[in-house]
This record gives C-alpha cells, sequence and structure tokens, in this order.
C-alpha cells in the first residue's frame, strides 16, 4: 500500500508561504504601532488581535464570505478568471490570518521593550527611520521576533479550521497534515494518522529548536558574556 | 546665534511653558526631577513636539507651530547624551561610533573614529560591547558618539547620576575639558546643584515647567531672585520676611531682623541664608549675631550640619528652623551642645528677594 506524502507538501508550502507573508507583515505593522501611538490606536489593535481569540471557524467564515465567488474579492479575482477558494492559495490566506495576531503580539512586545532612547539617540544622530528598523530596532527586538515567528510557524502548520471552511478537504490539492489527521481518523485509519502525528511532531520540535538556539546566541552576545 | 527657544507643551496635569536664550558655550539647566527639564531637552532635539512656540538655533527655525515647521531629529545635528547613555547594545564601542557616519568613504571614517577613540581615551577597548566596559567608559563612548557627527548643539540630560561618586567628579572634569573643544551651545540638564555650579558658566533654573530665573551661575547662588530659585540651588534656610528699612528686615518664623548687604526693595519677600554661610560668631562680630539652641545634629564626612532654633530652647530633634553647615574643625569651638550658641548671620550673605 502507497502511502501518499502529498499533505506533506502542502502542509509545507502553505506554512512557510504563511510564515514569510506574517513574518514581515507582522514586524512592519507592530513597528508602525509601537512608533505612533493615536486614538485609534486601541480600535485598530483590537481588530488587528481578532483572529487571536474568534473560534478559527468563524475567522474561516469571514474569509470566505471575503473570497467566496460571490464574496466582494472573490468577484473581483472572477473578473480576472482566478478562483482561489478551495486551492492551497485559499489555505495559506486562511493560515496567514489566524497565524498574523501572534506575529503581531510577539513582534510588538518586543519592539516595546527596547529602551526608547537608543532609538532616540539613533534619530539625533541622523540616522534613517528606516536603518534605524533594520539595524537597531530587529536586531535588539530578535529573540522577541524569532519566538513569534516560531508561534506562527506553529500555529500555519497546525491549522484546520479557517483551512477547512475555505480550502476545504481536497487530497492532493488542498489536504494539509491536519486535515490527512482528521480524516485519517474518521476513517479509522489510524495507523495513517499516527504517522501524520509523528512527522508533525518532529518538525515542531525542530522549529522550536532552531529558533531557540539562534535567539539565544543574540542575547548572549548582547549582554556581555564572555566578559574579560 | 545661540538657542532662542519659546515653546509650550501640554499634558494631563502638567504644563511646559519656557522662554530661554541662550549664548554658545555651556548653560546649565537646574531643576526638581519631574520639573521638565528632559522634557525641554526632547523637545530641543524633535524628539517631542511642542504644542505651540518656536525653537532657533542659529538662525535655523527647527520648530515654528504658526509656520507648521517641524524638522525631524534627523535634520537637526542636536548630539543627546542620554543618563543612560543609550549605547547600541549589540554594536561594537567602534561600531557604536561608526554607525551615523554614512557619508564618509570608509578611509575616511577610519580616520574620524579612530582620532574619536584615541581623543576619548577608549581605543584599548574599541572591539568589545557597550555591557562589557564601565559605566564611566560607557558615558565617554556616547560622548564621542554624539559629537562623531559634528552636531550644531550638545543636550546632556544628567549625565553623571548613573556614575559612583568617585567617578563623577573626574569625569566632570574630563567633560569639562572636552566640552570647552566644543564650538556650539550645550545645555547641561542636573538636579545637583553642585554639578551644575562645577560646569556651567550661565544657569537656567526651571521649576514646574517654568523658568524660574536665569544669568550667571555666581549671581544665582548668591542673590537667588525667587524663594523657588534659592531652594533649588540648595538654600535651606529661607523664610517670608519683611522691610524694616533700606538694609534690614524682619523674619517672624526666626524672631530676627537681619541686616543685609543688599538694598530691600520691597515690603514684603523672603530673606535667606545658605546654611554654609551660617557662621559661629568670633571675636568681632557685632552685629547680626543671635543666640541659637541645638535640636539637632548631622554628621557628613567633611562637614557638621547643625539643626539650629533661635531665641528659646528646642522641642525634641524636629524642632529647628535654621541649618548651619561647619567644617570639623570649627565644631571644635561648641563645648556644650546643650547650651545655645551664637550665630553670625554675614550681612554680605544675607539675601533678599521679592518673589
Amino acid at each position: 500500500m502507497s502511502f501518499d506524502l502529498s499533505p506533506a507538501w502542502i502542509s509545507v508550502k502553505v506554512t512557510l508561504v504563511a510564515t514569510v507573508v506574517n513574518f514581515f507583515l507582522g514586524i512592519a505593522i507592530a513597528w508602525g504601532m509601537t512608533k505612533h501611538r493615536g486614538k485609534w490606536q486601541g480600535l485598530l489593535d483590537g481588530v488587528l488581535t481578532l483572529p487571536l481569540v474568534l473560534p478559527p471557524t468563524v475567522a474561516g467564515f469571514a474569509l470566505l464570505m471575503l473570497i467566496g465567488i460571490h464574496g466582494p474579492v472573490g468577484r473581483l479575482l472572477g473578473l480576472f478568471g482566478v478562483k482561489i477558494i478551495f486551492t492551497w492559495y485559499a489555505a495559506a490566506l486562511a493560515s496567514i490570518l489566524v497565524a498574523f495576531p501572534l506575529m503581531y503580539r510577539t513582534a510588538r512586545g518586543a519592539f516595546e521593550q527596547i529602551d526608547p532612547n537608543i532609538l532616540n539617540a539613533a534619530r539625533t544622530l541622523g540616522v534613517s527611520e528606516r536603518r534605524i528598523f533594520w539595524r537597531v530596532a530587529v536586531p535588539l527586538a530578535w529573540p522577541g521576533i524569532a519566538a513569534a515567528t516560531a508561534l506562527c510557524f506553529a500555529r500555519s502548520l497546525g491549522e484546520f479550521g479557517a483551512t477547512m471552511m475555505v480550502a476545504g478537504n481536497i487530497p492532493g490539492r488542498t489536504q494539509s497534515i491536519p486535515l490527512a489527521i482528521y480524516f485519517a481518523v474518521q476513517n479509522d485509519d489510524t495507523r495513517t494518522a499516527l504517522i501524520w502525528v509523528g512527522i508533525i511532531f518532529v518538525i515542531s520540535l525542530a522549529v522550536l529548536f532552531f529558533m531557540n538556539a539562534r535567539s539565544t546566541d543574540k542575547t548572549k552576545k548582547r549582554l556581555g558574556a564572555g566578559r574579560s | 546665534m545661540g538657542l532662542n527657544v519659546d515653546i509650550e507643551k501640554r499634558f494631563p496635569g502638567f504644563s511646559l511653558k519656557i522662554k530661554l536664550d541662550c549664548a554658545p558655550g555651556v548653560t546649565g539647566i537646574l531643576g526638581a526631577s519631574g520639573s521638565g527639564k528632559s522634557m525641554l531637552l526632547n523637545c530641543i532635539a524633535g524628539l517631542v513636539k511642542p504644542d505651540a512656540g518656536t525653537i532657533v538655533l542659529d538662525g535655523r527655525m527647527f520648530f515654528d507651530a504658526s509656520k507648521r515647521i517641524h524638522i525631524t531629529p534627523q535634520h537637526r545635528k542636536a548630539g543627546i547624551l542620554f543618563q543612560n547613555y543609550a549605547l547600541f547594545p549589540h554594536m561594537t564601542i567602534r561600531d557604536n561610533i561608526a554607525f551615523a557616519l554614512d557619508g564618509l568613504t570608509p578611509g575616511e571614517k577610519d580616520e574620524k573614529v579612530g582620532a574619536l577613540l584615541k581623543r576619548f581615551n577608549i581605543a584599548d577597548f574599541a572591539g568589545r560591547y557597550p555591557a562589557q566596559i564601565s559605566g564611566g567608559q560607557q558615558q565617554r563612548v556616547a560622548l564621542a558618539r554624539a559629537l562623531a557627527v559634528e552636531p550644531d548643539i550638545l543636550l546632556l540630560d544628567e549625565p553623571f547620576s548613573a556614575l559612583d561618586q568617585h567617578l563623577k567628579t573626574r569625569m566632570m572634569k574630563d567633560m569639562a575639558e572636552l566640552l570647552k573643544d566644543f564650538k556650539g551651545c550645550a545645555l547641561f540638564v542636573t538636579h545637583n546643584m553642585e554639578e551644575a555650579y562645577r560646569l556651567c558658566a550661565r544657569l537656567v533654573i526651571i521649576n514646574s515647567g517654568r523658568v524660574e530665573a536665569s544669568g550667571p551661575r555666581q549671581e544665582i547662588f548668591e542673590r537667588p531672585e525667587s524663594y523657588e530659585t534659592a531652594v533649588i540651588t540648595g538654600c535651606k534656610n529661607i523664610r517670608p520676611a519683611v522691610r524694616v528699612s533700606d538694609h534690614s528686615v524682619r523674619v517672624p518664623d526666626w524672631g530676627l531682623t537681619l541686616t543685609s548687604a543688599m538694598e530691600i526693595g520691597a515690603e514684603k519677600g523672603f530673606a535667606g541664608i545658605r546654611s554654609n554661610h551660617l557662621r559661629l560668631a568670633g571675636e568681632g562680630d557685632a552685629d547680626n549675631c543671635f543666640a541659637a539652641w541645638i535640636a539637632d545634629v548631622s554628621e557628613a564626612p567633611f562637614t557638621t550640619t547643625l539643626y539650629l532654633k533661635p531665641g528659646s530652647k528646642p522641642d525634641g530633634a524636629e524642632d529647628y528652623q535654621l541649618q548651619c553647615e561647619l567644617k570639623r574643625d570649627q565644631l571644635r569651638e561648641i563645648a556644650d551642645f546643650s547650651q545655645p550658641v551664637t550665630l553670625h548671620f554675614d550681612p554680605a550673605h544675607v539675601f533678599f528677594t521679592e518673589h
């Protein structure tokens, strides 16, 4: 009996895309929210965090309303002959949506931990905001950003509810590992379920381990380990 | 030339309304914590936007609320030295100093950084990280980093408050030396009157977001123009007073009528004398001598402060109205601490202020 590996490739594809998109989107928005404080900030923060507290099926349903063939975005894409609903793109969008708050929140916390004097010192030295972001803020917030990325990756990898709503369970096209596990159990195929559980366990642990190792390296240098 | 600030900034429960003009050289901004002195520096550096007014440096408009001008901190060339130095913790000392030197070729950059490392005596640990060097060294690095971009104005925010006492005096001397080469305006913010006096020829006293007094340091300390100025500059003995004649005032709280070398220009005000100017009467002192009882004694390493009550015997250690700071050898003149001593209020040091 041949073992269908397609859920692994779909999961990796969806998770990597979602993590890369959220990495840049999350830290950019987190940095923007750290720098600018306005009266709408509380509201905006709430909206950005909402997918974290909503049940994934609700987030998925909202996304379905938006990108479904009758939704505003779906119709717009339809004009160009593009249909993303029930494709792996929709699965990636669902992952981006539900994992975004983890990236945003954690990265923002890390940016807010930076001593504002350090950023202000760079400003008075004439360093551009862009350079301050890449050369000062991101390196100093790196342990937090790494943790955020790991959380984001893990959440995307395990995404089930919202993905089911917008991408469905099409073997070989949208069936990711969590869906494969669910349907294997439904079909009383414990062996397949166990194999996927084992694989997802190994991937998750490896990512967390890698992120931890990297962030401790950086922190050590900063705190002056090895001082003579 | 120089810095002209005339700004307003309102916060819930606090407002800053400051007008001051500084000539090139070091100007001290002296005020208690929470008086708004750091906020003033942030406004000048462009890190905080005032609600109204103008900030002009050497004819360059930094901020003008009416014309909606607000130059970004990046374009003001206002170097700031923070209390915690705010070095980039993830960069070596060399990289910290070189970080903002963008427009230079690598050769010019190396030369400039090398010269600064040498001048500030930090070349030996150029390859280390900020966490690996001492507080005094960090301060030198921060100053070198600020001066590397050749700022038009230097803003020093309590630079010595994080240093140990024994380092502080030396660092102050070093700083005074380094500031001599700086041609622009330098504002030195502190709550420590001794630091302010040592480092700055001119002082501005700030209290609750307002300029209380400004002028040459000697004048501010010798003849404070207001009650607050006297208190902020460390005067312990100042009380409400009424005019008696051109050169004498009555201080009801002390029950004394004092002669002053100053002309008493108003009917009501405050009279005072610094605790280090108050002396035990010696031979030949006739005027302005009064008996006072010792309520408490507090010893510092080289001086001793007597807490005194004029006129009558004190009712416990907290019942005092005057403080007198004496050197150790002067203290030996007192044979019996339970007996009243005679205090001499030198008329040259008794001051009067209307406000």
